[in-house]
């Protein structure tokens, strides 16, 4: 039987990040977004900003850009909720912007509080026009994420990619508390 | 608070000679104050997007270290977005000032009072938050020091300007979202702009 070789997702994003010249990571702390995050903060060509709430880091893709960067937004489902008016200025302007979001109130959520906003999440981002990609296998995060960085890049559009809680595996309030 | 500064006068102010500056102006009033001093490829007023004109301001920072990057907004639109205040103070970017024009009122809605207006104080936020300065300002004397604050000092600086509460003509930017961002990087980054 052939040996099960361990895909590490966050380090493939990273490495799509890198590809698509992302300068500016914005991110709102999450458990499933640990490891990527540190992989940002120590990448020096990046310059890793960490927000208040998610909505900062739509304002920040638009100075960026402006100012002729790249940037990416990592969040949680949750944050999604937080962004929907500024979505609107992103896409009046056609602002490329990336987001990559680690899935809650999905797959063996722990939390019933975090299911509405998780359940809702594709569908609230499809009603104010962002395309949006799911990412269900550790394999998939490379090629996934590559292919919506060049949507958001190529097209001006706004692009979310959704990651499955599966990828995270985090299962209760203890194994999270624990990372 | 006591003022007899007028919105506009202190926008023109801030805005004379003002060279490569970049100006991003929060949604209403101040995004036609910018306007009413001359509408400019390296200005970005906002329709949009209420309570992110700091954070924008924050990622042009970044993005151009060496070019000063200016944010004009309102008492209201910085309420909404006071988190971004902690944010840039994290950052500390030397290249960026936050100016609030603070008629302690929602202009666009019907003039209803503001937090500010209670007291709530947007200077001492600012420098809680890790600005490098923060200044009220409630006459000429502290407007002319202002420009040189925003063209030369190192930052991140914040101001919040006190004036008068007064419903003046609208004299409004380009509306068109996208025309506003592609012209700014045409103006900013030139022909390469395009092929980014």
């Amino acid at each position: 039987m052939k040996a099960k070789t361990v895909v590490d997702w966050p380090l493939d994003l990273h490495k799509v990040l890198t590809e698509t010249g992302v300068r500016q990571v914005a991110y709102v702390p999450d458990a499933g977004h640990k490891r990527l995050i540190e992989l940002c903060r120590a990448d020096k060509k990046m310059r890793a900003v960490v927000l208040t709430t998610e909505e900062e880091g739509l304002g920040l893709v638009m100075g960026a850009w402006l100012g002729g960067e790249k940037s990416a937004v990592l969040m949680q489902s949750s944050g999604v909720g937080n962004v929907i008016n500024t979505l609107g200025t992103i896409k009046e302007c056609r602002f490329p912007l990336l987001m990559l979001i680690t899935m809650r109130g999905d797959e063996g959520e722990f939390n019933p509080w975090q299911v509405p906003m998780g359940q809702a999440t594709q569908t609230v981002l499809e009603a104010m026009g962002v395309i949006v990609k799911r990412i269900g296998t550790a394999e998939e995060a490379g090629p996934v994420a590559s292919a919506a960085a060049r949507l958001a890049y190529n097209s001006y559009a706004a692009v979310a990619v959704l990651i499955s809680q599966r990828l995270i595996g985090i299962k209760s309030f203890q194994d999270q508390a624990s990372r | 608070m006591k003022t007899n500064l007028h919105r506009r006068d202190v926008v023109n102010a801030l805005l004379a000679d003002r060279d490569d500056l970049m100006v991003i102006a929060g949604l209403g009033s101040t995004a036609w104050d910018i306007t009413a001093a001359g509408d400019h490829d390296l200005s970005f007023p906002l329709w949009g997007a209420m309570g992110s004109a700091a954070m924008i301001g924050l990622g042009l920072a970044l993005a151009k270290p060496r070019r000063r990057v200016l944010v004009i907004t309102g008492d209201g639109e910085m309420l909404m977005g006071l988190g971004s205040l902690a944010t840039i103070g994290v950052q500390k970017p030397a290249n960026l000032s936050v100016i609030v024009i603070d008629n302690e009122r929602y202009g666009e809605t019907g003039m209803q009072e503001t937090h500010t207006a209670s007291g709530v104080d947007l200077t001492l936020v600012a420098k809680g938050a890790g600005f490098r300065q923060a200044r009220l300002v409630t006459d000429r004397k502290g407007v002319d020091g202002l420009h040189r604050m925003v063209h030369g000092e190192a930052g991140p600086n914040f101001a919040q300007v006190k004036v008068v509460a007064e419903k003046i003509p609208l004299v409004l930017p380009p509306r068109e979202g996208a025309l506003l961002k592609a012209r700014f990087r045409r103006a900013l980054i030139g022909p390469a702009a395009d092929a980014l």
